[in-house]
């Protein structure tokens, strides 16, 4: 982690839907151990980034560096192997296989051997590693054995971003990673996201629920109408300036009303964490 | 901050510690144990007929109802691969009967040798499940249309084979012998203790495996009972058969079509990758699994054991004629996994579900047959048996859906 140089780093970023300008000269920028919030309002064009970036929906024009090196990303296998890795809101589990199995899903471990016998799958390997990931994310489920249909929301959620962690990516991003889920499950979720970071790797945090983003950012970016509408440091900033610069309303003060409409939580106690959150350097 | 994260965890960690405990017995009654159900039934259909029959548990009989099987479950192991990706092969009963026909024109009309002949009616079956699998992926056209069309043309071609004559005799005792060959008791007994000895080892290195990386945290005392359980099978199974004229060969094709295809659906990549396609495909093609050849590889199976399966009836027939693959096969093989616990809903199942499935289909047609029961008796009774099994699959599937909304 060089200081001053971001580690993906989106100049001018462009795309057009048909007559739709969706993303419209977008800087962009996320470094090692920081957490990024993107927010914006339905249609802002934080998915159509996001899928610029994980290379489902390539961008018309802008550079794309990553490292300090400039890169095209025109498939999602070049984001994989560029080391960014993606996870979305149906998060992409088959309910059917057990925890190693959708962990090491498409990259599984085989025994060494020869003929038929190479490609027996080594799943007192792949267990172990399995077991030491999660433990290490301190990610809590019932087994490694259990179902993935049969865990909660948070615990999906958690092998979901496990899962993408095994690729050993540098940056990550997690599209409404806290949407649909209980209290303590948030919780849960947003503690793993702050040990993402704790490992150095950059990380993007897709969400509408603005305490959330407050818990666990750096840095917050807001879109507005597919362009670049402010960006805020999480521990100077409050959620009256993000909603203002979100809505376009003014310079934020009186806008508590916009507040609560974006984000029920918004009045939370969650709030008081602010303070506690913003110092990472 | 990490405090109170610690706090969080620490509560759910307990709380999902009392999860687990029922978790465990959930599972027992759901999912690995639901070829116990199966068993049980078996037990109870034996029950059933040898008080009606007693000739049903004779050693005679038990022979018999192998060598029945054998068509279904070597069909149904092909239709376990596509009922695990969630989709359906209505051609399998007509495929086995053109595959078997090829096979017998082959070697007596064109005087090929039994080998190349059985090796051309694999290739048969392999080609047409190929096809049939590529024009339903690649034009995502439902399976149950192109393989509906799949029966009309094969049943088709099945008439063109035989041509004229309409039924064809075999006599080349290398395929006749396929299901006429019973091996005497000394090879039988070595058999046994070969596949126990093997058996035994497979388990104890697993377990050994297990234990050097830290993951066995429970006592060996389930694999010991597992282990006996199927030596005490094995050894019974074989004393029975060689009361009567000995282990036939049909039954050793079997069951090596099942261990291997169980094989490679439980323990490679590409069976991880069969599983994963029935669960959902979405995910296995974005977790770039090659979702489509994956499809065209299980109904080429799919194909392939189908042929297999119509050379073991012709074998088993002497023949082959315009009825060949015909009548309820079909559905019987279809059924028979689904009795046993394979989810016609994808991504659930197992190769042993076609063995019990053909077990229990065959020993309720063997046990009427043994009554002179009629065949409109049979075709109903057989109905009830699949849909009293499929509803059973529905509830456990319900009770499966509540226990994860709670």
């Amino acid at each position: 982690m060089s200081p001053g140089q971001p580690l993906l780093q989106l100049e001018g970023i462009s795309k057009q839907f048909g007559p739709v300008r969706a993303l419209d000269r977008v800087d962009f920028a996320v470094n090692a151990g920081e957490v990024v919030g993107l927010v914006g309002d339905n249609g802002a064009g934080k998915s159509t980034l996001v899928k610029a970036i994980a290379g489902i929906n390539p961008p018309d024009s802008g550079t794309i560096r990553f490292a300090g090196n400039e890169v095209s990303i025109n498939k999602p296998q070049d984001a994989t192997n560029l080391g960014i890795a993606t996870v979305y809101q149906d998060l992409a589990l088959a309910d059917n296989l057990d925890v190693v199995a959708n962990l090491f899903l498409g990259r599984e471990e085989v025994s060494p051997g020869v003929g038929v016998a190479s490609r027996r799958l080594d799943e007192v390997r792949m267990e172990h590693e399995a077991g030491e990931l999660l433990s290490n994310l301190a990610v809590t489920i019932p087994s490694l054995r259990s179902e993935v249909g049969m865990l909660s929301g948070g615990q999906r959620q958690q092998v979901a971003v496990a899962r993408s962690l095994l690729g050993d990516p540098k940056v990550v991003m997690l599209d409404e990673p806290t949407a649909a889920l209980g209290v303590p499950q948030t919780k849960q979720v947003l503690a793993l996201i702050k040990r993402l970071r704790d490992r150095d790797l950059g990380v993007v945090v897709i969400s509408h629920n603005l305490a959330d983003v407050f818990a666990i950012a750096d840095r917050i970016f807001v879109l507005r109408l597919g362009r670049g509408a402010g960006e805020f440091r999480a521990s100077e900033a409050n959620e009256d300036q993000v909603v203002a610069a979100i809505t376009g309303l003014g310079d934020g003060r009186g806008t508590k009303a916009a507040a609560r409409a974006l984000s029920p939580t918004a009045d939370a106690p969650a709030g008081a964490d602010k303070p506690a959150e913003g110092g990472t350097e | 901050m990490t405090d109170t994260v610690d706090t969080v965890d620490g509560t759910e960690a307990v709380a999902e510690e009392k999860f687990s405990a029922r978790h465990q017995l959930r599972r027992v009654i759901q999912g690995d144990l639901s070829s116990l159900r199966v068993v049980f039934g078996l037990i109870v259909i034996a029950i059933i007929f040898q008080v009606q029959e007693p000739r049903f548990l004779s050693a005679e009989n038990l022979t018999n109802l192998m060598l029945q099987i054998t068509t279904i479950g070597l069909i149904s192991v092909g239709i376990v691969y596509v009922l695990l990706l969630g989709e359906i092969d209505l051609s399998v009963g007509a495929v086995s009967g053109l595959c078997g026909a090829v096979m017998v024109v082959l070697n007596v009309k064109h005087g090929w040798n039994a080998y190349l002949s059985i090796a051309a009616a694999v290739a048969v079956g392999a080609a047409i499940g190929a096809t049939q699998g590529s024009l339903f992926s690649r034009f995502v056209v439902p399976s149950f249309v192109v393989t509906l069309a799949g029966l009309l043309t094969w049943e088709g071609a099945l008439l063109q084979v035989l041509g004229k004559t309409g039924s064809l005799n075999v006599t080349d005792p290398k395929i006749t012998g396929l299901a006429n060959i019973f091996y005497s008791s000394t090879v039988g007994w070595i058999m046994a203790i070969v596949v126990i000895v093997a058996y035994g080892t497979v388990l104890a290195i697993g377990f050994r495996k297990r234990v050097a990386a830290g993951l066995a945290d429970r006592n060996p005392l389930p694999l010991i009972v597992k282990f006996v359980a199927i030596a005490a099978i094995v050894i019974a199974a074989v004393a029975i058969l060689n009361s009567d004229r000995g282990v036939p060969l049909a039954l050793l094709i079997l069951l090596g079509f099942v261990v291997t295809m169980e094989y490679i659906v439980k323990g490679t990549t590409f069976g991880r990758h069969v599983f994963a396609v029935g669960g959902n495909a979405e995910a296995a093609r974005r977790a770039g699994i090659r979702v489509n050849g994956v499809r065209i590889a299980v109904f080429t199976i799919s194909g392939s054991m189908a042929a297999v399966g119509g050379i073991m009836a012709a074998s088993r027939l002497f023949a082959v004629n315009q009825n060949s693959g015909g009548n309820e096969l079909l559905l019987l093989a279809i059924a028979g996994p689904v009795i046993a616990g394979t989810s016609l809903f994808g991504g659930r199942g197992s190769v042993w579900t076609a063995l019990l499935g053909a077990l229990v289909i065959g020993s309720i047609s063997n046990g009427m047959d043994l009554l002179g029961l009629s065949s409109p008796v049979k075709l109903m009774v057989t109905g009830g048996v699949l849909l009293l099994a499929v509803l059973v699959d529905a509830v456990v599937r319900l009770q499966r859906k509540e226990t994860r909304a709670a």
